[in-house]
This record gives C-alpha cells, sequence and structure tokens, in this order.
C-alpha cells in the first residue's frame, strides 16, 4: 500500500482524453517519477493531485483519505507540498519571512485570526524557520527580499518553504525546467541532500531525463493520459516501449 | 511599548503629540497676517484631518496590505453615517449608540459586500465593490427601502438629518446637538496669545483619540502574523494557497475591518455635524479615498493618513484662493509678468482645484508609487550619509 | 406587446452607447491587456468634438444695421454665422443644422490622434505594471479631462441638437401593423442605433477580414507567442488604442443629441460600461456587444412606470444587481474566454 494511490482516475476535455485509466501507486520514502512526452497528461496529473482538477471519475487517496474536491490548501495541510516549475515565493517580502509564512500555516492551520499577536515575539516560529534556512544554507541571506535572490537561491528557498511544513508528500514540476546545465545539476543535488537528511517521499514530474535517472526510485512512463509502464530507472532505460513513446526525444 | 517595538512606538508617540497640539502648530500664522489663510488649525478642517485618517487607516488594511483594490469604500462611510443620523433621530444626540451602531452595522455590510467581491480577485474585485457602492448610491439617493416600507430611510435626495418631532426617546433635558454624555461635540476653548487664537475644539479631540485608537490597532494588525499573511496574499496568492492558507477568510476579515473602520469615520463625521446625504457614497468618494492611500503612501503606516491630511488640506486652501490673491503674491512683478504668471495658474486653483488633484495623483503614480513616505526616504537618503542598504532595507518594511 | 417593443427600442439607443464603449474598452483590455479607467472620457471627448464643431459653424459676426431699429430705437445689430456668408443662407443654414454628422469628420481623425498620444505618452509604461496601477494612473488622466473640458466648457450640459430631418418621434407601430401612436420613438435615436451597429459591423469586419485584424486577434488569444512570431505587434496595439478611442469617440460625437453633455458624462458611462464588459466576458468583443445591448435593454424595462411604482428607483440598479449574479455565477462573463483575467 503507497502512501499515494490513485485509482482508475479519468479526465476528459472536451474530445480530448487527457487521462485514461491512471493507476499509479507511490510508495512511502521513495523518490517516484512520473515521466512522459509532451502532451502525456504530465500536468493534468499534478493538476489533480494539488486540487486545481476534478477527474471525471477515480480515486485518489492519500494516507488512506480521499484528495479530490478538496481545495489546494486544505490537500496541503494534509501533508502534500508541491514546488513549481518556475519557483514561487513571496517576492516583496524577505526570505525569513518567507519561511515564516508556512510555519504558520503549519501550526495555526488554514485560518486563524491572530491579528493582535506580533510577529516578532513568535520564538517557536522563529527557531523553526531558522532553522530550515540554516538547513538549506540560507542563513546569512535571512533579510534579503527575495525577489533580489538568484534564480538558485529562490528554488532553494521554495524548498526551505516546502519542507519546513514537514510534508510527507512532496510534488515537484518539473523543478530544472529552463535551466542550465550546471543549475539543472545543483538542483539534482539539493534534492539528494534533501532527501538523504530526512524521510520523505517525492514525486518528480519530469521531462530531463538525467534528472530523473539521477534521483528516481522508481518511473512511471505516461503516454497518452495512460502510463505506459512502471519499474526501476535501470530496467526503464534500456524498454522498448519507452523509446517508441519518446520517438528520438529522449536523451537515454 | 503596548506590544509595539521601538521603532513603531516612536512613530506612534510622534503621531500622539501632532494629534494633541495640531491646534497649535497648524495656525503658525497669526490671525491678522495676510497668510493667515494657510492656515489649517480650525475644527472644521482638523475634524476632517483626523476623520479621514481613520477611514484611509482602514483602507490602508485592505489595499496596502492585500493588494486589492476596493473602489466601492464610500459605501461603508455613508452606511456609518446614516445609522448614526438614526440613533440621534430615534434615541438621543448621545453619540456613543450613534458611532457603535455605524461600526456595527457597516461592518454586516462589510461582511456581505466582501464575501460576494471576494470570491474574485483583481480587477473583478474592483468593479464589484464599484458596482455594490453604486448601487448601494443608487437605492439612498432614490431611497428605494424608504419607498417600500413608507418611510424615509436615507430620505433621498434631501439627505438625512435630526426634526423636532423624532421620537428621541432618550433625549429628555440632555443637550440637542451631539455629545458624548453631556460632554457637547461643538464646544470649545479658545485661547488668546498676542495675534495668535487657538481653537482646542471638543469634537475634534474626540475624533482624534478615535484616530489614535485606530492607529494603534492598525500598527499591530501590520505587525501581526495575521498581517504578515495579508501582506503574502499581496505578494503571491497562488503560493500561499498552495502552502495550506485558506486566504479567503483572511482577505473577508481584512476587509470587514477596514469596512468597520469606514463606518466608524463616518459615524463620527455625523457626531461632527448631524446629518448625511446619499452623496457620501457617490463612487467619486471612493475615488477620494484610493487617492490619499496613493499620494501619501499605500502600504506604510503613516502614508495614508499624511495622504488625508494633504488632500483636505489643499482642498480647503486651494480651492479658496482666487485671482485676486494671486495677484497679490506676484505684484512684485512687472505688469504684463504678472499677469502671464496669474493666467498660468489660474487653471490649477480655485474651481480648478480637482485638476491639480488629478495632476499631482497621476504624476504620483508614474513618478513615485510609494507616495510621499518614498518621497520622504529618497530625500532622507540623498542628505544623510546612510548607505543606499539601509534605505533598501527600510522600504521593504511597511513601517514609518 | 407594443409596450414591450417599445422599452426594447428605448433600450437600444442607451444599449448601443454601452455597446460601443464597452467594444473599445475589451479590445484594449484583449489587445494590450491594460485595463483602462480613462475609456469613459475618450466618449466624453467625442461628444465635446460635437459641441465644439457646432460653436464653430455658428460662430457669428456682427453688424450694425442702421436701416432696422430694435424695440429701445437703437440700430440694430445682426449676428450672420460666418457660414452663411461664405456659403449663402441656405447652405449655411443646412451646415449649421448639421453640425453633429459633419462633427464626425473631425472626430475620427482627432479621436485616433488623442488614442495615439494618449497610449505612447502613458499607458505603454503601464503595460508592465500591476492592474491596480493602471486602474489608477487611467483614473487620474480621466479626472483631468474631465475637468479641462469643465475649465473650456462649463459644469453645465450643452444641448447639441440633431439635424432638423432627423428631429422629432416617427411612429413605430404603425409600420409594424399597431395602432397609430402605439409606438412613438424619436428618429435620432433610431439614427443612433442604425450608426452604431454600422460601427460594430465594421470592426468585426476588420478585425475578422484583414490580415491586421488577424494579427490583433491572434495577440488576444496568446500576446505572447505572436510577439514571438517576430510580429511588431506593439505597433498594431498602438493603432488599436487608436481604433479603440475613435470609436468611443464617435459613440459620443453622435450621442450628444440624446443626452447634453457635460464634464460629468464620461464616467457615468465608464462606470457602467465597465460593468457591461465584465458581463459580456473580459476580452470577448461580442460579449461586450451582446452584453451592452442586454443592459440597455434591461434597464429600459427597469425604468418603466409599472416596474418603477412597484419597486422605486430599480431603474439605477439594475445593471449592477445583474452585473453582480453574473460574476457570481458565470465568473468569466457571459462570453468571456477561459484563463482571461482569472487567478
Amino acid at each position: 500500500m503507497g502512501i499515494l494511490e490513485i485509482k482508475g482516475v479519468n479526465k476528459r476535455f472536451g474530445g480530448l482524453q487527457a487521462l485514461g485509466d491512471v493507476n499509479l501507486s507511490i510508495a512511502e520514502n521513495t523518490v517516484h517519477a512520473i515521466i512522459g512526452p509532451n502532451g502525456a497528461g504530465k500536468s493534468t496529473l499534478l493538476n489533480v493531485l494539488v486540487g486545481k482538477l476534478i477527474p471525471d471519475s477515480g480515486s485518489v487517496m492519500f494516507d488512506g483519505q480521499s484528495i479530490l474536491g478538496r481545495q489546494p490548501y486544505e490537500i496541503n495541510q494534509m501533508g502534500i507540498s508541491r514546488v513549481f516549475q518556475t519557483p514561487e515565493i513571496f517576492a516583496d517580502l524577505t526570505v525569513f519571512e518567507n519561511v515564516m509564512i508556512p510555519c504558520f500555516a503549519k501550526r495555526d492551520g488554514a485560518f486563524r485570526l491572530h491579528a493582535l499577536g506580533s510577529v516578532g515575539h513568535e520564538t517557536d516560529i522563529h527557531e523553526t524557520a531558522e532553522a530550515i534556512l540554516e538547513d538549506v544554507d540560507m542563513l546569512e541571506k535571512r533579510h534579503m527580499i527575495a525577489s533580489s535572490l538568484s534564480r538558485g537561491d529562490k528554488r532553494r528557498l521554495e524548498m526551505a518553504m516546502c519542507l519546513v511544513q514537514k510534508p510527507r508528500l512532496l510534488l515537484l514540476d518539473e523543478p530544472t525546467a529552463g535551466m542550465a546545465r550546471a543549475d539543472t545539476n545543483n538542483t539534482i543535488d539539493l534534492l539528494k541532500e534533501i532527501k538523504a537528511k530526512r524521510d520523505i517521499t517525492m514525486a518528480i514530474i519530469e521531462h530531463d531525463m538525467h534528472v530523473v535517472f539521477s534521483l528516481a526510485e522508481r518511473i512511471t512512463v505516461l503516454a497518452q493520459g495512460t502510463p505506459l509502464v512502471e519499474d526501476t530507472p535501470e530496467n526503464i532505460k534500456g524498454h522498448p516501449k519507452v523509446r517508441e513513446a519518446y520517438l528520438g526525444e529522449a536523451q537515454v | 511599548m503596548f506590544g509595539m517595538n521601538r521603532k513603531d512606538t516612536i512613530l506612534f508617540v510622534v503621531v500622539c503629540v501632532m494629534v494633541l497640539l495640531a491646534p497649535i502648530f497648524l495656525n503658525p500664522f497669526p490671525t491678522e497676517s495676510a497668510f493667515s489663510q494657510f492656515n489649517a488649525g480650525y475644527p472644521a478642517l482638523m475634524q476632517r484631518f483626523v476623520i479621514f485618517g481613520i477611514l484611509v487607516i482602514g483602507f490602508n488594511i485592505l489595499f496596502g496590505l492585500t493588494g486589492y483594490l476596493s473602489f466601492g469604500h464610500a459605501a461603508f462611510l455613508g452606511v456609518g453615517s446614516f445609522a448614526a443620523v438614526w440613533m440621534f433621530k430615534l434615541l438621543s444626540y448621545n453619540i456613543v449608540p450613534a458611532i457603535v451602531l455605524s461600526v456595527v452595522v457597516s461592518g454586516l455590510f462589510a461582511v456581505v459586500i466582501g464575501y460576494v467581491s471576494l470570491r474574485r480577485s483583481g480587477i473583478y474585485f474592483s468593479i464589484l465593490t464599484l458596482a455594490f457602492a453604486q448601487m448601494m448610491y443608487s437605492i439612498a439617493y432614490s431611497d428605494l427601502v424608504g419607498k417600500i416600507l413608507g418611510f424615509p430611510i436615507t430620505n433621498g435626495e434631501t439627505g438625512l438629518q435630526v426634526y423636532n418631532d423624532d421620537p428621541q426617546f432618550l433625549l429628555g433635558n440632555g443637550p440637542t446637538t451631539p455629545h458624548l454624555f453631556g460632554w457637547e461635540m461643538n464646544g470649545s476653548v479658545t485661547w488668546d496669545i498676542g495675534g495668535w487664537s487657538f481653537v482646542f475644539h471638543n469634537g475634534y479631540y474626540l475624533a482624534g483619540l478615535f484616530m489614535i485608537l485606530s492607529f494603534y490597532i492598525a500598527i499591530r494588525i501590520f505587525r501581526s502574523p495575521f498581517g504578515l499573511i495579508l501582506r503574502s496574499i499581496k505578494s503571491n496568492q497562488q503560493r500561499l494557497n498552495y502552502m495550506g492558507v485558506s486566504t479567503r477568510p483572511y482577505m473577508l476579515t481584512a476587509f470587514v475591518i477596514s469596512g468597520m473602520y469606514a463606518g466608524l469615520a463616518g459615524g463620527l463625521l455625523a457626531s461632527m455635524d448631524p446629518l448625511t446625504g446619499a452623496e457620501r457614497m457617490f463612487w467619486t468618494a471612493s475615488g477620494e479615498i484610493v487617492i490619499m492611500s496613493i499620494l501619501g503612501g499605500v502600504g506604510t503606516l503613516i502614508g495614508p493618513i499624511l495622504g488625508a491630511g494633504v488632500i483636505k488640506y489643499m482642498e480647503n486652501i486651494i480651492s479658496t484662493i482666487n485671482d485676486t490673491v494671486v495677484h497679490g503674491w506676484f505684484g512684485f512683478m512687472p505688469d504684463g509678468l504678472e499677469d502671464f504668471v496669474v493666467a498660468i495658474v489660474h487653471p490649477f486653483i480655485g474651481k480648478g482645484w480637482h485638476l491639480t488633484l488629478g495632476l499631482v495623483f497621476m504624476a504620483v503614480v508614474i513618478f513615485l508609487p510609494g507616495g510621499l513616505v518614498e518621497l520622504g526616504q529618497r530625500i532622507g537618503a540623498k542628505f544623510s550619509r546612510k548607505k543606499t542598504t539601509d534605505v533598501a532595507s527600510s522600504t521593504k518594511t511597511p513601517a514609518e | 406587446m407594443d409596450d414591450i417593443i417599445l422599452q426594447i427600442l428605448n433600450g437600444l439607443d442607451k444599449g448601443s452607447a454601452y455597446a460601443l464603449i464597452a467594444l473599445g474598452l475589451t479590445l484594449i483590455f484583449g489587445t494590450l491587456g491594460v485595463v483602462n479607467f480613462a475609456h469613459g472620457a475618450l466618449f466624453m471627448i467625442g461628444a465635446f468634438c460635437s459641441v465644439t464643431v457646432s460653436r464653430v459653424l455658428s460662430t457669428s459676426f456682427v453688424i450694425i444695421d442702421e436701416t432696422q431699429t430694435d424695440f429701445l430705437g437703437n440700430p440694430l445689430k445682426v449676428e450672420t454665422p460666418y457660414v452663411h456668408a461664405w456659403f449663402g443662407p441656405e447652405f449655411g443654414a443646412s451646415l449649421i443644422d448639421w453640425a453633429v454628422p459633419i462633427a464626425i469628420v473631425f472626430a475620427i481623425p482627432f479621436m485616433v490622434l488623442v488614442g495615439f498620444v494618449m497610449e505612447r505618452g502613458l499607458i505603454k509604461h503601464f503595460y508592465k505594471r500591476p492592474h491596480a496601477d493602471q486602474i489608477l494612473v487611467t483614473f487620474g488622466l480621466a479626472i483631468v479631462i474631465g475637468e479641462i473640458i469643465k475649465a473650456n466648457f462649463g459644469a453645465n450640459p450643452i444641448p447639441t441638437p440633431a439635424p432638423s430631418a432627423f428631429a422629432g418621434a416617427m411612429d413605430f407601430g404603425v409600420m409594424l401593423g399597431f395602432e397609430p401612436n402605439a409606438i412613438i420613438y424619436p428618429i435620432w435615436r433610431f439614427v443612433y442605433f442604425l450608426f452604431s451597429m454600422f460601427i460594430i459591423f465594421a470592426v468585426f469586419a476588420f478585425l475578422q477580414f484583414t490580415t491586421f485584424g488577424m494579427v490583433v486577434r491572434a495577440g488576444m488569444a496568446d500576446r505572447e507567442t505572436v510577439g514571438l512570431l517576430g510580429i511588431d505587434i506593439d505597433k498594431r496595439f498602438t493603432f488599436m488604442f487608436g481604433l479603440a478611442a475613435a470609436v468611443a469617440g464617435l459613440a459620443g460625437v453622435m450621442y450628444t443629441p440624446i443626452l447634453s453633455p457635460n464634464y460629468n458624462i464620461g464616467m457615468d458611462f465608464l462606470v457602467l460600461s465597465f460593468v457591461v464588459v465584465v458581463v459580456g466576458g473580459m476580452g470577448s468583443l461580442p460579449g461586450a456587444v451582446l452584453a451592452g445591448f442586454m443592459l440597455g435593454i434591461l434597464q429600459s424595462f427597469a425604468s418603466m412606470n409599472e416596474v418603477k411604482s412597484i419597486l422605486p428607483g430599480i431603474d439605477q440598479i439594475i445593471i449592477y444587481l445583474v452585473a453582480i449574479i453574473i460574476l457570481l455565477t458565470r465568473p468569466r462573463g457571459l462570453m468571456g474566454r477561459k484563463g482571461v483575467m482569472e487567478e
């Protein structure tokens, strides 16, 4: 029984079958990559997982509870965090404030009227936030405005914002899209480091084979909205069906 | 002090002192001098400073922190005024029930309007609030509710005021002007020193006290976790949603708080002068609130108060300057040049005040999005030898 | 039945004005992504083009006629419009009479110019800034334009009559086979409706059948992609702004005989037109036209005496009420596309 169980999920946009009978199980504490060519339904699947889309049929269970029909914030409160393709951070706020906000969300839930409290007096939040910044090597940048960070640091910050909530499942949406090779490698290292330090399940939606084979323990190949094959990276590499689906697109 | 950090405490104390001593330092010119027309220390104007100050402090909690631009905020001001006048009509001229009801009623309106409007964001939110405000204005102006009920509620074009045959159940032998347990709002003490004449007005001090209280609450909200979440809504609402925060209740709370501030301002306006009309809710009034906030520096603590003060001062002063006055100023010039200068100045003064306002507002939006506060910071950065990093870090915190 | 037709007709002229302003508004929003709060001011500038042309044509010189005396016994001062002197009294008189339609000729280049100046001088700098800033700066501009008009034309509404050939009313009912006098409709309002239909079709045809229009429509659908194709979309968008300004201006020119313009008319129409755009669906041209007519007609029904006696003032609030209901039940508006201005 995986931490995330997707069963018979279908999603249709007009005449287009975006997801057709998707069955997928992600085991706890693994790094599971979902790959596939453009239009394979990766983004649609991700949008279902984060609560942005509701499938036409099927079930998605996270830790024994259905996530379907829940708002994105409810799904996050269940323990699923999401990293975006381009880092989504609070650009106008300082690095430290960026990290404090998820701390408040974790501690206080989806809404709490602490209008007369003082951010300055929240010592436990400060400690948690400092610890995670230390963890991703950004403590000395805590007073910088987030928009002035380098792209790599923005990625780090976003990771810190997700990790500070101690999610049980981290969803990564093409975390290296549009990056230069050096940045890609840095991101891979960062993710490896994160995984080594804690128990966390990661689901990576990815296009770049290099990233996938560096990180993933299990790989699901999606084609035309349906899982084609699921296996370990070694077995996937030589799989004829995968080569066929990618039609030379992959640099395997 | 009072749960504020040092910087905020200093700012708070400065504002308190300014409010308390305004009748003195806003009257720098002797009564008989040619410059006395620039004095702002008379009660009617000072009341407007602090009451509109309350209004924009509240508006700033919504627009400044969350970035949601309400274009119909004057509706709450109007609702507050109507509620207060009704209390005068039904009970007595004691302002306590009037102000309590104006805050409560505007809060209720804000719950309903906010609940509906906040289902959309961005420009849709602005237009929804505008639509609601215009609707309420039309209802008040044609007294739709009153015509259905059979007796005047807003009294249409005439406006609502207190008549002798109103019930006023609790009036008894009490004062016949607004008062706080007998302390009449229009009472004042005049203090003549040399050529100066300083008026200490009860109504002003009451409104001023409310503004100080409002300002204090605003500081606390700005520095609270709640305030931090509101600022992050402005910065990246999507991120917040995927971070486990349900933004709508936060937004609604901010909306209702700012609506209640506006209701308080409306109640105080009615307490200073117990009559009101639908025009207080017209969308130009809402536009004025926006202009005040932007001019002063939206998102900063002190900016909107400065903006309200500057606009109300300019409105009073510039609109009373006429060509004769300008001729007086430039009398030292040769005649031709004098006429030329007066002709240039003419469109911007007197009745042309709104033109000046519009131009100044545009200039601020284009060149100085941070308003007067940003201007102050830029000037400060030029004159002091502070490192630029200090300036950068002080612009980011909504302080000053 | 005849009552219903009458109300529909009464709603048409207002609906036409809403549709024309909303058309330009949504065109600007769709192509440039700018929320233009000064669009009502363009309508107003158009209306005052009409006023100006009418005044210029009536400019007179005074001669003192010694042969006649006025009632005080002084020599009579005769005012003669220059056009009478130049083109003869008959043709001169008809020129003055036709001032409003003549204004169209002057308004088109003038409004396009105003649009260009506005876009190049101000709006251009706000493409990358948040919508709130765009609203604010164009709101400021609207105040400034309104005040300039006030300074030059005064605060009172200025009546500008329609050509006498179109003055008065026609018996619409007889044409449809009703009793005489069942449906009396002012001729000019019908002219206005036809005129706006012509403009609307012209704009749609232009966008549908020219390459320019094709690029613009593509730009409305996906601005960045068209930019990537190497098409100089900015220049075309400047032109689009000029076009939208001209449409709003023409709507204003022709509206003067229906409603005497003053410096507030721009804002009054703007608020309603925004509601129209939102109801129609931000960025949808057919939606803007449909919603414009729909709300105009609805407003006209709401101002029937039978309705007003039950719900006084409902004509003033019906549009907002509809807008609120539509925004809540169909957030994209009647014909809005997916993804436009959504979170």
